[in-house]
């Protein structure tokens, strides 16, 4: 590695331990920071807290586990995104454009609303699965019309109408308002029922997920040209182009499935990122993924203390940074049209 | 196989053809540039000159016949193993990531690289020749969305060459250039230590600067030899269907069109008295 890529990255790593330490201090109950780290030390097994089991709860159980989910998903989404805008040659993609997340929401739906499954499946569960069926039709889909990228964005596209409309069908037609309203802000991003086992699923597919796609990180360089230049310099494209956004789609699906679909971390952080990196992606994945951790963490602290006592769904809040974002990220980008 | 004699020495096709939805776009070809010439491919629109390159540099697969590379069929040799003998530049290369010159060129060690190991100092040697060989040091930091089509073309062969090829396939590379910039490159090309097949569409370019000419007619091969001996008015005449008169000065052949019309165009406009069109 470089020293800059050395530097960027220690930066990033150091940047997150300090975003993290900072939130889980942020709150409703009013902790004072020391007990907070004094429980978090604690856990870790540095000593006695000496906090009443129902703070020390909302330390280690609620805010930690939380913070840490927004990290990883943060961090998932903007490696994803980065991986399908250069994959797919569209500065526009985002993990969201396979149809996951809208295969996602119909999955929730028809467990929440039409209670698929008898209650053995978890709204989760149902996201995920809602989430791997949408994307197996879209594999299929390009596939059956020749596997080109565009084909893979347009098979998406159909996708995403196709769930969006499943999924607003069965709510306006089956579910009452308090399910609505639940079902509604789970669709729009919440980290609220973030747990440990959460964290653990989500991290592990995440370390899983980056070591492949650093280990591409050559042959998404490779397509900077297109397909057809990046089979000149030696990448088997068709095997390359399945791994790569199999990868990212298990990903997303695990991350949709339990924090919901939280828009424009994925789409804008990868090229926030890339003007500070360049285009290499050895260099790019892992500062995005750090970039888009420290992000979330932070939106998602905005989102649980600035309209105190109500909480904004995460997903509301990225949009609404990520709107002008996007719109910056375009300006900048109006030369190559 | 035969084995590895000299005579299998670079790239060869033998009776390769492809056919895509039932239409044969190119159809039995057997053609060897000999290793360092310089081979031009002529022929009209949809002759198939540009599926033949792509055949011949392996990112398209023969429907039948096969192509080798030193005796043993593309097929077998790998992908990257052939990425690191064959390079290829194409007609028209775009992309929207913000790249440098220097990272364009760059992509060309992709095929010589491991995944994980960093940029090895052959890597650096590599690209840093083949910036000085195509006049782009001094552009190495501008952003590839700078460059004129020219220099674009330029950074795309550089990036060919830090390939380390031993064959280089271009496809008409000199279109949208103007004639300044089509001289400049085809001479960094014919000066290039490689074998070198490239398609072109401008029969005097293709005799002033190939060794060789192979002429494409619906996908088949319908000529090949030296310029001078390829170029006659019969076979533009068949190949392309416009009359021309071609002189044998000293060195390459030129060639003329002519007006369907009639001979030498003549009837200059009323008033003014002038050069007929066509060559003064």
């Amino acid at each position: 590695m470089s020293l800059r890529a050395t530097l960027l990255t220690s930066t990033g790593l150091l940047a997150l331990a300090a975003s993290v330490a900072v939130a889980v201090t942020i709150g409703p109950a009013d902790i004072s920071t020391a007990d907070v780290w004094a429980s978090v030390a604690a856990h870790a097994g540095l000593g006695e807290s000496g906090l009443a089991p129902l703070r020390d709860g909302i330390v280690w159980n609620l805010r930690m586990p939380r913070t840490l989910l927004a990290a990883v998903c943060g961090a998932g989404l903007a490696l994803c995104g980065a991986v399908m805008q250069s994959l797919l040659r569209n500065p526009l993609a985002d993990p969201f454009v396979l149809g996951v997340s809208s295969g996602a929401s119909t999955g929730a739906v028809a467990v929440v609303v039409l209670g698929v499954g008898g209650g053995a499946l978890s709204l989760s569960a149902g996201a995920f699965l809602g989430a791997l069926l949408s994307f197996g039709l879209v594999l299929l889909l390009s596939h059956s019309l020749g596997g080109s990228t565009d084909r893979v964005v347009l098979s998406g596209v159909a996708a995403m109408q196709l769930f969006s409309a499943l999924t607003s069908f069965t709510v306006l037609t089956s579910a009452d308002a308090e399910t609505t309203r639940g079902v509604l802000f789970w669709l729009l991003g919440s980290l609220a029922g973030a747990g440990w086992g959460e964290v653990a699923l989500c991290a592990a597919v995440l370390a899983a997920v980056l070591v492949v796609c650093l280990g591409h990180a050559r042959t998404l360089d490779a397509f900077a040209f297109g397909e057809e230049a990046a089979a000149s310099l030696g990448v088997r494209v068709a095997r390359a182009r399945l791994v790569l956004l199999c990868a990212t789609a298990l990903l997303t699906a695990v991350l949709v499935s339990c924090a919901g679909a939280i828009g424009f971390v994925g789409l804008v952080l990868p090229h926030a990122t890339r003007a500070l990196t360049g285009s290499g992606h050895a260099r790019l994945l892992p500062v995005t993924a750090l970039a888009g951790a420290v992000f979330l963490v932070w939106v998602d602290t905005a989102a649980r203390t600035v309209v105190d006592p109500q909480e904004v769904p995460v997903g509301v809040v990225t949009s609404l940074l990520g709107v002008p974002a996007f719109v910056a990220v375009l300006y900048r980008d109006r030369r190559k049209a | 196989m035969s084995g590895h004699g000299p005579g299998d020495a670079g790239l060869r096709a033998d009776r390769v053809g492809r056919r895509t939805d039932g239409r044969i776009i190119v159809d039995g070809i057997t053609f060897a540039p000999r290793p360092g010439e310089t081979v031009g491919l002529l022929g009209p629109n949809g002759s198939g000159k540009s599926t033949l390159l792509r055949l011949l540099a392996g990112v398209l697969r023969p429907t039948a016949g096969v192509v080798s590379l030193d005796g043993r069929p593309l097929s077998e040799a790998g992908r990257r193993a052939t990425a690191r003998r064959i390079a290829t530049v194409e007609q028209h290369a775009h992309t929207q990531t913000e790249l440098t010159v220097r990272d364009v060129v760059a992509l060309g060690r992709i095929p010589h690289r491991r995944a994980w190991a960093a940029a090895s100092s052959a890597d650096a040697r590599a690209v840093t020749a083949a910036l000085e060989r195509t006049g782009l040091t001094d552009r190495a930091a501008q952003s590839w969305h700078t460059l004129s089509g020219g220099e674009r073309q330029r950074t795309q062969i550089a990036r060919a060459l830090a390939q380390e090829p031993r064959e280089l396939l271009l496809d008409e590379p000199t279109n949208h250039l103007d004639i300044q910039h089509q001289l400049d490159l085809l001479d960094l090309v014919a000066g290039l230590p490689v074998t070198t097949v490239i398609a072109l569409h401008d029969l005097n370019l293709a005799a002033m600067y190939c060794d060789r000419l192979l002429v494409l007619k619906e996908g088949r091969a319908v000529a090949e030899g030296s310029p001078a001996s390829v170029l006659t008015p019969s076979l533009i005449a068949r190949v392309y269907g416009v009359r021309a008169e071609v002189t044998h000065g000293p060195g390459h052949p030129v060639v003329r069109f002519l007006r369907r019309g009639g001979e030498a165009p003549v009837r200059p406009v009323r008033g003014t008295p002038g050069t007929p069109p066509g060559r003064p």
